[in-house]
């Protein structure tokens, strides 16, 4: 315990943001080998089933993510694009240990994070924070804009006085746009895209270095989607932020990554920079992806059609969850699970045709 | 004459406060076989606008005024009873939520025969038959036992293909469709109106299509609206708006989208919000927002302040924007000029 302990104390810490400035290299995040498993079978008692005159016990699992690799570098936007169900958002939420994962390790600055207390991740929250997909659920109907971001900065600098407090509001305010004059309000007060700024300001209001935003944009309207990323682009200019951004949306992913992970049932497919992915997806599942962006261009573009729907993250397919729909899928897909690999562009796929060099 | 004609259709809620003007003066047309987009951002009117269509507005919500001609007949103010024989018959609608649309407790094949019984002479026996095709047609895999489940045991993008079916099923003259994808993902989205776009061409349906994604707008319809604040600002043939939009919301519209920008660069914001109808700035509603309200002079433009602009042709569009007006103007006189 003791160990544990000094391992999180201020001078450790300091030691550690020294080491940063040498070693720019060394990935903000590691996610290793993370699985995450929800029981659909209830407690103990739910799980038990008449089989054959036998009393058994039977659970059953949705498999939200089945394995990911993934560093997250200093000072870039890492997006993880997929379709709904895929897992990108239980990665988002176990990241930020909003979730314990089932097994696999995430590492913070060289640290492990995954096994810590809420006590001992308390340092750790201050320097990751997230940004939620509905910014009419993630305010407090009932405190004022004040109070909901006076509140991380109180908990995280319980020493700070009450002037200083206020003025780091009004600085965190006037940087997202949003009248310091306004903290008197209520969030029901505000509009989608000014409650998505004041979400974005209690995110930025302890000064964090590591932000997961969850989509961020998907509630709101063409015009304040905008408004949103230029305002999260600006940010990360001025503060040397690193974002986890999840979103369904790639023409957003071409906009603001610098790298892409697009997931499948849980899986990295393709892992790559993101002009490398537009320009040159590997990965079938990418290629599918990307022809069915609707675009403003004239020229009606073939869609890949996929055969079929995703499967049940209950019962996963054997060999690459992918092959059930994948037009160039073979025996060795139907078996083998594929491994991520390197290929050119700085990119790696998860594919056997890729591999073998068939597609 | 066009198959429908919508006329200066004044929707109204009638709120405690008094009316809130859902729709001012919404004027547009269909032909046979046309497909008509109605773009913008939410509360902007255009689901009211569809619904509107077949009367289907929820009080404290009416239509207060202007007129819907279908095939020669008004639809505004016309009796359910009359109306009944039109929707779903010759206008049909699909709605958003695929979820929500089909209902939990009746089996696919129970909805769809239901559906044909309201307006033919049939057997049951036929009915079934009829739906059947339908849903080859849309292509769901092993139709006959669809018949026989029940909608949770489908997929989200398999019941938008039911409820396509279902709209497809008494062979309408119009689908309205109000956001058919857009609680779908990318690639069943991209089916889906692969789908829906084959189908209208095949069987010379219209559509008009509600959208906020002017992507899917710009690849399936032939002519688009724009709505701002309860009136459409733009309207013309999609590719022209698309390539050269006038108004100066269309152009911010589809500047902010981030495929028109390079890559890590600054988007092109609007600034600000739409305004809520309660409380509509005087003038050009978009005049607050508006980069162009100031005159050749860096003064505001009187008319944009105080005046509601009307619609001026410019080109194959109509747009209502004082600005634009302006510049059609002098155009004229250029052009008079020129010819003089």
């Amino acid at each position: 315990m003791t160990a544990a302990v000094s391992q999180h104390d201020p001078k450790a810490s300091a030691a550690t943001a020294d080491s940063r400035e040498q070693d720019n290299a060394a990935p903000l995040m590691e996610i290793r080998n993370l699985y995450k498993r929800f029981s659909l079978s209830g407690d103990f008692l739910e799980q038990l089933k008449f089989k054959g005159g036998k009393l058994v016990r039977e659970q059953e699992h949705v498999h939200a993510i089945n394995g990911i690799d993934i560093d997250i570098r200093r000072g870039e936007a890492l997006c993880v694009v997929g379709e709904s169900g895929c897992g990108k958002s239980t990665v988002a939420r176990t990241v930020m240990g909003l979730l314990s994962p089932s097994k696999g390790e995430i590492h913070y600055d060289g640290q492990r994070i995954d096994h810590l207390s809420a006590k001992e991740l308390l340092p750790f929250r201050r320097r990751m924070q997230m940004i939620f997909q509905n910014p009419y659920a993630s305010l407090n109907p009932r405190m004022t804009i004040q109070q909901t971001l006076e509140e991380p900065i109180r908990l995280h600098h319980p020493d700070w006085s009450k002037e200083r407090v206020r003025d780091q509001v009004r600085d965190v305010m006037d940087s997202v746009g949003i009248d310091p004059d306004w903290g008197s309000r209520f969030g029901h007060e505000f509009s989608g895209g000014q409650r998505q700024r004041i979400a974005i300001a209690r995110a930025l209001a302890v000064d964090p270095e590591f932000i997961v935003a969850d989509e961020p944009i998907s509630a709101l309207d063409v015009s304040i989607q905008a408004q949103v990323l230029n305002l999260m682009m600006e940010a990360q200019q001025q503060r040397n932020l690193t974002y986890l951004f999840i979103t369904h949306d790639l023409a957003v992913v071409e906009h603001f990554g610098t790298r892409v992970a697009v997931m499948y049932l849980g899986m990295v497919c393709e892992i790559a920079p993101t002009g490398t992915l537009f320009a040159k997806p590997r990965h079938p599942y990418t290629q599918a992806l990307l022809s069915a962006i609707p675009r403003l261009e004239d020229d009606r573009p073939q869609h890949i059609r996929l055969q079929g729907e995703v499967p049940t993250p209950v019962n996963l397919p054997p060999g690459c969850v992918f092959h059930g729909r994948c037009p160039h899928a073979n025996e060795r897909c139907r078996q083998e699970v594929p491994a991520l690999i390197d290929v050119e562009g700085g990119a790696r796929v998860a594919c056997h045709g890729v591999e073998e060099g068939r597609l | 004459m066009a198959l429908l004609e919508v006329n200066n259709l004044d929707v109204r809620f009638a709120l405690r406060g008094g009316d809130v003007r859902a729709l001012r003066d919404v004027c547009f047309s269909l032909d046979r076989g046309e497909r008509l987009g109605i773009v913008g951002e939410s509360g902007a009117g255009k689901s009211v606008a569809a619904f509107s269509l077949l009367n289907l507005i929820a009080k404290p919500g009416y239509i207060a005024g202007g007129s819907i001609t279908f095939d020669g007949e008004e639809l505004s103010g016309m009796k359910d009873r009359g109306l009944r024989r039109i929707r779903g018959n010759r206008i049909s609608m699909i709605f958003q939520d695929p979820m929500m649309t089909l209902n939990p407790v009746l089996s696919i094949g129970e909805q769809m025969v239901e559906c044909l019984k309201a307006h033919r002479r049939i057997s049951t026996r036929e009915a079934r038959a009829i739906s059947l095709h339908k849903l080859n047609q849309v292509q769901i895999p092993s139709p006959e036992t669809r018949l026989d489940q029940y909608p949770h045991e489908l997929s989200g993008g398999m019941r938008q293909r039911v409820i396509i079916a279902i709209a497809l099923l008494l062979d309408p003259d119009i689908i309205v469709a109000d956001e058919p994808t857009t609680a779908l993902d990318v690639t069943i989205q991209a089916e889906i109106m692969d789908l829906l776009l084959e189908l209208c061409e095949k069987h010379n349906v219209g559509l008009v299509l509600i959208t906020h994604d002017l992507g899917v707008v710009s690849q399936v319809t032939q002519r688009m609206l724009v709505m701002y604040a309860g009136r459409v600002i733009e309207q013309g043939p999609t590719r022209e708006i698309i390539n050269d939009p006038q108004h100066p919301y269309t152009q911010g519209l589809i500047n902010a989208l981030p495929q028109m920008a390079t890559p890590g660069s600054r988007l092109n914001q609007i600034p600000g919000s739409m305004p809520s109808l309660s409380n509509l700035p005087s003038g050009c509603a978009f005049h607050p927002r508006c980069g162009f309200v100031n005159d050749a002079n860096g003064e505001p433009r009187k008319a944009c302040l105080d005046k509601v602009p009307g619609f001026v042709d410019s080109g194959n569009c109509r747009v209502a924007c004082h600005m634009v007006a302006e510049l059609v103007n002098q155009q004229q006189r250029d052009s008079r000029e020129e010819i003089l």
